[in-house]
């Protein structure tokens, strides 16, 4: 493997990759997300490393189409796009810089440590929640009002990582990207 | 994710296929939803955990086709084979309600039932001797966390509910308990995936699934059901008389157009 500051090209096709936006959630770059997981050479080609989110999301086939489609059209030719389900993604992956667009987005970003279990299901630890969701102890916050008195509407929301919360403060209602 | 093509032994490929084809005749139930479900919210919710369940279905069922080594594709697989070939248990394909009318209560109980077994058994399979299973059951795991906690909190709602959402939901677990045999009653297949480390017997799961039901009925004021002698067949090909109809309505646009793509 090359390592990428010898290797313009590679370098370009990092950057390109990375800054593809997420195509449901566009305010956000795949390298945000943290689903970019390596860009290298393997003999004449340059492979790009996406890493799926959650198993359905329709958005990876367009991810890959998209990260295709940008590199071609900046003259970057033999360019395999491949899928790597090890290790599997997570949301703590999303970077600080990502967090802050979701925010400003009027998306709460996800409670870190996703990867420690905490989300193990409240039947793990005896207790299964009922009207008030276990997120309420812990974030997500208001991403307009930072107020942390929100309740969850639905579990899930317009896409697979999204729930549905309503600020009680403000009374506005917002996604909340899920920790995964 | 270009996997070299070595032909597998056959329980390898069947004990891929029993989980594959669960999860995508349940998604396929729950698709059944969208646009019926009883709120908003629910619809989404409901379309959300078949979707979950139709990228699981389509990792496992490539995988499979994989290791066939007969160049089978995931939508070969899913669209082109009749209905003895799916490995599914039985109790995936059942309707979403017990008469005339669907109800929700049952497509709550199962995925209750379905998940409080996917979840110990996606984290037994991280472990897998097959790495590429093992890195679709680190996905999935957490997927189905998510999965059981929806259907947690309904199954206490409903219990712990109204006269009739509590007779409803007893009814739905009464209806469904039975189809839980089939997961038990392990066949020679599983033991020899158990034997060369590929996973566990759904049957070295069973009390940590009983656990997590119990647990759920108790807030949910439901009666466990008596267990049954009854067994249903599914994973060995031999299906409820609701599967011929599910894989008509599912397969009928690609057996009709053949390789049609959009």
């Amino acid at each position: 493997m090359v390592s990428v500051s010898d290797d313009p090209v590679l370098e370009q096709a990092r950057v390109l990759a990375g800054n593809v936006p997420d195509p449901e959630i566009p305010v956000v770059t795949l390298q945000d997300l943290g689903i970019l997981r390596s860009v290298h050479r393997e003999g004449e080609h340059i492979v790009v490393m996406l890493t799926p989110t959650y198993t359905g999301c329709p958005a990876t086939e367009v991810i890959r189409e998209d990260v295709q489609r940008t590199l071609a059209h900046a003259g970057v030719s033999d360019v395999q796009v491949r899928l790597t389900l090890s290790p599997p993604w997570s949301s703590d992956w999303i970077s600080p810089h990502g967090r802050q667009k979701l925010r400003e987005y009027g998306i709460a970003p996800p409670a870190c440590g996703a990867d420690a279990d905490q989300h193990a299901g409240a039947l793990a630890s005896g207790s299964v929640l009922r009207f008030m969701p276990r997120e309420a102890l812990t974030g997500p916050a208001c991403p307009r009002c930072d107020s942390i008195r929100i309740e969850r509407i639905s579990q899930y929301g317009s896409t697979p990582c999204k729930a549905l919360y309503r600020c009680l403060a403000c009374r506005e209602p917002f996604d909340y990207f899920k920790p995964y | 994710m270009g996997e070299p093509v070595v032909r597998a032994p056959a329980f390898h490929v069947e004990y891929i296929l029993r989980l594959g084809d669960s999860s995508l005749i349940l998604a396929q139930r729950l698709a059944q939803w969208c646009g019926h479900g009883p709120m908003l919210e629910e619809d989404i919710a409901m379309t959300n955990v078949s979707l979950d369940l139709v990228g699981q279905a389509r990792l496992l069922l490539s995988h499979a086709g994989a290791l066939e080594g007969l160049g089978r594709s995931e939508d070969d697989l899913a669209y082109q084979r009749d209905e003895p070939e799916f490995r599914n248990w039985t109790m995936v394909e059942l309707p979403n309600g017990t008469g005339p009318h669907d109800d929700y209560a049952v497509s709550i109980a199962r995925n209750l039932m379905v998940s409080a077994l996917s979840v110990p058994l996606w984290q037994a399979l991280c472990e897998s001797s097959d790495k590429h299973l093992g890195a679709i059951a680190a996905k999935s795991v957490k997927e189905a966390r998510a999965h059981l906690r929806h259907a947690a909190e309904w199954m206490i709602r409903f219990g712990d509910g109204t006269a009739v959402s509590h007779a409803r939901a007893q009814s739905a677990l009464d209806h469904l308990w039975p189809y839980a045999n089939e997961w038990w009653d392990t066949d020679t297949l599983e033991r020899e995936a158990v034997q060369a480390g590929l996973g566990p017997s759904l049957a070295s799961l069973r009390s940590t699934w009983s656990e997590s039901i119990d647990a759920v009925l108790a807030q949910a004021t439901l009666k466990r059901p008596t267990d049954s002698p009854f067994v249903s067949t599914g994973k060995l090909g031999l299906h409820s008389e609701h599967m011929g109809y599910l894989l008509a309505q599912m397969q009928s646009l690609a057996r009709r157009h053949p390789g049609a793509s959009w």
